[in-house]
């Protein structure tokens, strides 16, 4: 008499075994970290501490600058006169303009940045896209899943095709939400000020917003990953639109300050909506419309994009 | 499943054809018994391992239906999972984890209670004497040892069916057949029913109860190895004469000579009980004074079974080139170590 085996895999139990693999290789490979961490470690430092965008506007810089003497026309000055001309010399010109020069600078950088410290501003950046990369990257392990023939296994034991696909989503999730937890630190101790609106309750914010981008796009890329048989197709892929995807967002410099194509581009970029969530919980002043307005993007990006993404899997899957 | 099925595997035209033009599989029938072991027996590319991917519910069928222990692989594929074992011809335990954690993965996919799971873990390293190595990482293990652990991977779920796909690929001579002796006691501990696929004839005849001969998608014969050697008409035994004339007609007229075929003063002469009829046909040769310099006699292998029913030996056909690479890969993994 033969009999149906005893168990059946619950759907949370079969994505808890496949995530719990991932991140078991993961923990065993600390080197991928290290490397994954130290790159927005350097431009941190190097682009972030050596690009001294306020700096630039301090009134150091402008006391420098020879100011001439200038001459005007007596009546100019005082309508009376109506021959001659007033000479006031420059070094009372630059000592009474000094001040003013002092305080153009953060005023400069604060109207464009929202910070006075350009280094705030783009280490927060550093967090997206350390998260961008980490996602992207993450769907190429199921291109050896499959070389190897793991993927194959695990479609042919009770594990749902959901929890296959989904397990992937979370890892990278996962991973991103660690990766961008040490960014931080690091930004922390290299001198990053967070604004007098944060708070604890924030960081949790943080990670929401990392893990709605995560979702929806590991959900494209583990698409692609699927249908591409070659890990290099899909890295060409993913170095192809990586740089683009973040110099058309807000990740280093302002939307406003770009030209209006590029502007079309950022606003669209859920990268944009993702560094704006994550500056207004750290660093800016919390503007709770704007936070709103980047998580209910955030949120569509990862419902539409992902659906798109599992569809497409889905069919792959059970082909 | 209330009473048991004669018949535990049952294909009925199945087929597969990739990208609406290439037929992989082509409307197959074969059925296996309970407690057989079964054989796919064809060259690289010939369907094997897409007929497997479609019983063990990886694929799904263009036409046709096939069933596993009466559950119809389309439509109930997750009770059929729930009772088959597979081992597929890739290595596709984690280098990176050891070989216990991977055990214990697999009995994850399953739903298996981790307590469950570790005392049947731990009987199954027992039984593929990996014991002593399972705590060390995957990497560290022998081509062979790789293929234990998969097989006790397959066993995990303890399956009805147990479904291995190239078992013993890449592995050298005596790795080989120590892998069919725990195959064999695998099926002799756990009464399972086997479906395999090779390329290698001495696998099938070592192993198989029944082989089925699969070339370019369609199964040209089944049968017991003994069968299908036996279809070939008999011995083939090989015979020169000093003298240079056509003696194929005086040999013909012995009796139980099938088939005789002069290649260039050496007779091949094919005849039921080889070993009977050799004599006769010396002395039929003597008799009309011809001297006979050599003789010698072969029983059929598969190998000429194989010849026989596809006309060609066993060749390297073109296949896809993610396929190709797969087996390349499996190949410099087991030989790695």
């Amino acid at each position: 008499m033969s009999k149906l085996n005893e168990y059946h895999p619950s759907r949370l139990h079969g994505i808890w075994a496949l995530t719990k693999r991932e991140l078991k290789k993961w923990l065993k490979e600390p080197i991928i970290l290290f490397m994954a961490i130290i790159q927005p470690v350097l431009w941190m430092g190097l682009f972030g501490k050596a690009m001294n965008l306020g700096g630039m506007f301090s009134g150091s810089n402008f006391g420098n600058i020879n100011i001439p003497n200038i001459s005007l026309p007596g009546y100019a000055v005082i309508p009376q006169y109506t021959s001659g001309n007033v000479t006031i010399p420059g070094n009372v010109l630059s000592q009474m303009f000094q001040p003013m020069f002092a305080n153009l600078g953060p005023s400069v950088m604060q109207n464009i940045f929202g910070v006075t410290d350009y280094f705030g501003y783009m280490s927060v950046g550093m967090i997206s896209f350390i998260v961008m990369f980490t996602t992207m990257f993450s769907g190429m392990s199921i291109v050896w899943d499959r070389r190897l023939g793991f993927l194959n296994k695990v479609l042919s034991t009770p594990v749902s095709r959901g929890a296959i696909i989904f397990s992937k989503v979370l890892n990278a999730a996962l991973r991103a939400m660690f990766q961008a937890t040490i960014i931080l630190i690091l930004a922390v101790i290299f001198g990053l000020q967070v604004s007098s609106t944060f708070s604890v309750l924030n960081i949790l914010g943080v990670y929401a917003a990392i893990f709605l981008l995560c979702v929806g796009l590991s959900s494209v890329f583990l698409a692609l990953a699927l249908r591409s048989t070659k890990q290099e197709t899909q890295m060409a892929i993913v170095n192809l639109i990586n740089l683009p995807l973040m110099f058309a967002s807000n990740t280093f410099f302002p939307i406003s300050m770009m030209p209006e194509w590029i502007q079309a581009i950022a606003h669209v970029n859920p990268i944009s909506y993702l560094t704006d969530a994550l500056r207004q919980l750290t660093v800016l002043p919390l503007d709770t419309s704007m936070l709103m307005l980047d998580f209910t993007y955030l949120s569509i990006f990862a419902v539409v994009v992902s659906l798109i993404g599992i569809a497409l899997s889905w069919r792959y899957l059970t082909k | 499943m209330s009473e048991l099925t004669e018949e535990i595997i049952k294909a009925e035209g199945l087929t597969k054809v990739f990208n609406k033009s290439l037929t992989a599989v082509d409307h197959v029938n074969f059925g296996v018994k309970n407690g057989e072991v079964f054989g796919f027996l064809g060259p690289n590319g010939a369907g094997k391992t897409t007929t497997i991917n479609m019983l063990i519910t990886v694929l799904k069928p263009t036409e046709g239906k096939a069933s596993v222990l009466g559950f119809d692989i389309a439509k109930q594929d997750n009770n059929v999972r729930n009772v088959i074992g597979v081992v597929p011809q890739e290595y596709t335990a984690d280098e990176d984890l050891t070989g216990l954690e991977n055990i214990l993965l697999c009995a994850d996919l399953y739903g298996i209670p981790r307590d469950v799971a570790k005392k049947r873990a731990m009987e199954l390293l027992k039984l593929v004497e990996l014991t002593d190595f399972k705590d060390k990482k995957v990497e560290t293990y022998s081509g062979g040892m790789r293929r234990r652990l998969e097989l006790a991977c397959g066993l995990i779920n303890r399956p009805k069916v147990l479904f291995l796909d190239e078992p013993t690929l890449g592995l050298d001579v005596q790795t080989r057949a120590a892998t069919w002796d725990y195959i064999r006691k695998l099926k002799k501990e756990y009464g399972m029913t086997l479906f395999m696929t090779t390329h290698y004839l001495e696998e099938a005849d070592a192993l198989c109860d029944r082989v089925a001969i699969i070339d370019h998608g369609r199964i040209v014969v089944i049968g017991t190895p003994e069968e299908l050697k036996h279809s070939l008409g008999g011995d083939i035994v090989t015979i020169s004469i000093k003298e240079n004339a056509d003696v194929s007609d005086l040999i013909r007229t012995v009796e139980h000579v099938k088939e005789v075929k002069n290649d260039d003063g050496s007779y091949r002469v094919k005849a039921e009980y080889g070993e009977v009829t050799a004599p006769f046909i010396i002395e039929a040769l003597r008799s009309k004074g011809y001297t006979v310099t050599r003789l010698s006699m072969t029983e059929p292998t598969l190998n000429e079974v194989y010849l026989e029913y596809t006309g060609k030996s066993m060749r390297d056909t073109e296949e896809s080139r993610e396929a190709f690479r797969a087996q390349r890969m499996t190949m410099r993994r087991a030989r790695a170590r």
